[in-house]
């Protein structure tokens, strides 16, 4: 079986020529739930954001193979289309641009990206709603402009909304839980379950434990100072829940 | 030591007022009106004469400096031929689906024959200016020049020179659902230049939706002075929406006179994406108590489009509430200007105006200006103002980049937004819909 995202000896720096990811390698085959653990500052948000095509970081080695293209070479819509998501940290507010229109627009660009047909407006509406049924997500929502004046809950519900929408292959959580009460915490958790199948692969970025209960990952990873330092099981999370980070800290120094 | 005497500096005529002055000396007897609009005309020519076109020096034209920005100024425009009518026909598309009352003006002159006046409402009458005009006892004998005062040269110019245009007259008491579209067009293959002057009054308690829209061709300079003068009766409602989309080479000088009556609802917005040089000024006066009016503006530019707005609203009579709201977006090497002035009376208690310009650079080297003025002479007011210059939200941009939406349509869907607020506030759905379809085409054909 191929894998369905291979990062090989990924080196990336912010601009001004800080280094933040050193030496990368991870392998991720299609259904699989990988967890990346560390401690604040190690880069894990920044691997996200890498993967995803943010302006303001330089790759300055290796490769990111998705689904058979080099994803470092696309850019952040392409890599959308080519079926990669990235669950913000804190989804952004976009004043005057209603939910539903985002949601028709960006749909639509990946279905034309992908020489797909179009979905028309009823067809999406009609769909947007069962999908948003299911998290909470009401009429109201769907009309208001994107994000603004959501409750933290709220934003990370029409961030899984939009990560079940459309359907995407890879799905990158970055600090999923973050803003989120155990209530909001079980919505997304299900919603991320739900979208759990043979062909999908998810990583998951966080350093508490507490999400990995809920979204159970098949490997989870130790990342600090750009790298991963250490790989395991389930358990590896709990282990590092008791332990904490300072044993691989000093390892990578 | 005596201190000399201050010098008086009367600059030399440019080539342009040079060639105003053989213009109107060579047509002044021959322009529509009896004796009185004929002295009326002397009178504003002689303003226009001593003020010469504006220059930085001219305060509330600081930004524009007609004198360096119309080098030339262009013979007047023939009545149109038979050849320019047909040209004209297809004007105003951006609403033309939407079935309002078109009364066409090409080249300067109003053509019955382009423009639907059957089946007039009850309570509507309608005439052309240069009719009107040699009318002594017609409307504009009552009104004209008589709404609003300024000293401005542009409009003194318009004043001297005016052919034709339309007058509207609404009934107290006629609420009139159908917009009035004047169309106002040119379709010379020369450079030509056409003064305009139209009036509309909406009596007492009467309501009326007026578009307005100026076009031309690409890539010929030809010049438009335009002037609209109102009159909004006491409880009447009056909601316009100026569209400008002249050709590339075009100077477009427009002036707004409003009078507005106690409990009287105004609306304008300003819509501009075509011209070289072009000119909004609006000078409001709120003669009567418990007034709401709106003023809004977009302005959609690229490459060397200079447009300026000018808003000066007047606060005369309590209780007035007056917003302020405009947008502009600019591309290339373009240049925006806002300038607002808020004038509170004395008597003007409780008046409470607020003003916001918002621009939106798309490059480095497009610009934005904004000169916002307060004058308050009453102690019991709110009176506001705001401007913000910045670019696209980079951040915002990537989350929708991330989505899989293109850069190009993800700036598209920030840029209609940072509009539609202005856009939104417009009454009439038809319009909205035309105005945000037309902001969309903009975007598509940036390059």
């Amino acid at each position: 079986m191929a894998p369905l995202l291979e990062i090989k000896d990924l080196h990336a720096e912010i601009a001004g020529g800080r280094k933040i990811i050193n030496g990368m390698n991870l392998t991720i085959n299609p259904g699989e739930v990988h967890a990346i653990m560390g401690p604040n500052g190690a880069g894990k948000s920044t691997l996200s954001y890498v993967l995803s095509g943010k302006p303001g970081y330089e790759i300055t080695g290796g490769e990111v193979i998705f689904r058979g293209v080099n994803l470092l070479d696309l850019s952040p819509d392409e890599r959308a289309a080519q079926g990669l998501f990235l669950c913000f940290q804190y989804p952004l507010e976009i004043p005057g641009v209603s939910n539903m229109a985002f949601l028709h627009t960006a749909v639509n660009s990946q279905r034309k990206k992908r020489g797909e047909v179009e979905l028309t407006s009823p067809e999406l509406v009609r769909k947007v709603r069962e999908l948003g049924k299911t998290l909470g997500i009401d009429a109201d929502m769907l009309k208001r402009p994107v994000n603004v004046g959501f409750s933290g809950g709220e934003k990370k519900r029409n961030e899984t909304l939009q990560m079940m929408l459309l359907e995407p292959y890879f799905c990158v959580l970055d600090e999923a839980d973050s803003g989120l009460d155990i209530d909001a915490l079980k919505v997304v958790s299900n919603g991320v379950n739900a979208l759990r199948s043979p062909e999908r692969s998810m990583l998951v970025i966080t350093h508490y434990q507490r999400l990995l209960d809920y979204i159970v990952p098949d490997v989870v990873h130790v990342f600090n100072a750009g790298r991963i330092v250490h790989t395991g099981g389930k358990e590896l999370a709990l282990e590092l829940e008791a332990t904490g980070y300072a044993q691989y800290q000093s390892e990578a120094a | 030591m005596a201190s000399p005497a201050p010098a008086i500096v009367r600059p030399t005529k440019t080539g342009a007022e040079l060639a105003l002055a053989e213009t109107f000396a060579a047509v002044r007897a021959s322009l529509p009106g009896g004796p009185d609009v004929a002295a009326q005309r002397t009178a504003a020519f002689d303003t226009f004469a001593d003020a010469g076109l504006p220059h930085r020096r001219v305060e509330s034209w600081k930004y524009t400096d007609l004198r360096a920005l119309m080098r030339d100024a262009k013979p007047l425009a023939p009545l149109p031929d038979a050849d320019a009518k047909a040209k004209a026909v297809a004007a105003g598309s951006l609403f033309s689906t939407l079935g309002f009352r078109r009364l066409v003006v090409v080249n300067g002159t109003f053509v019955p024959e382009l423009s639907d006046l059957s089946d007039l409402e009850p309570g509507v009458t309608i005439a052309s200016m240069a009719d009107a005009l040699a009318d002594p006892a017609g409307l504009p004998a009552s009104y004209l020049g008589r709404t609003v005062a300024s000293p401005d040269a542009v409009l003194a110019l318009n004043t001297a020179l005016m052919g034709d245009g339309v007058v509207v007259h609404v009934a107290a008491g006629a609420s009139i659902p159908r917009p009035v579209e004047l169309v106002f067009v040119t379709t010379a293959e020369t450079p030509v230049a056409a003064f305009t002057r139209s009036l509309v009054v909406v009596e007492d308690g009467a309501s009326l939706s007026l578009v307005e829209s100026h076009e031309g061709p690409a890539g010929i300079a030809y010049q438009v002075n335009t002037a609209l003068e109102l009159v909004v009766g006491a409880g009447a409602t009056f909601e316009r929406v100026k569209v400008t989309t002249e050709g590339s080479d075009a100077v477009h000088l427009a002036t707004m006179l409003a009078k507005v009556g106690a409990d009287a609802r105004f609306s304008n917005t300003f819509f501009t994406t075509g011209g070289a040089v072009v000119r909004n000024q609006l000078l409001l006066h709120l003669a009567g108590e418990n007034v709401k009016a709106h003023m809004g503006g977009v302005s959609l530019l690229a490459g060397k489009q200079h447009a300026d707005t000018m808003l000066s609203v007047d606060h005369a009579a309590p209780a007035g509430e007056s917003r302020e709201s405009f947008r502009a977006v600019l591309d290339g090497a373009s240049q925006d200007i806002f300038q607002g002035k808020i004038a509170v009376r004395q008597a003007a208690q409780k008046t409470d105006a607020r003003m916001l310009s918002r621009a939106l650079l798309l490059t480095e080297t497009a610009e934005s200006c904004n000169k916002p003025e307060l004058e308050i002479f009453a102690d019991d007011v709110q009176c506001g103002h705001g401007c913000t210059t910045g670019t696209l939200d980079q951040q915002i941009k990537f989350y929708l980049m991330a989505r899989g939406i293109p850069a190009k349509e993800a700036e598209a869907l920030l840029i209609q937004a940072f509009v539609g607020e202005v856009i939104d506030a417009i009454g009439e759905d038809g319009i909205r819909t035309a105005l945000a379809e037309a902001t969309r085409a903009w975007l598509l054909g940036r390059e």
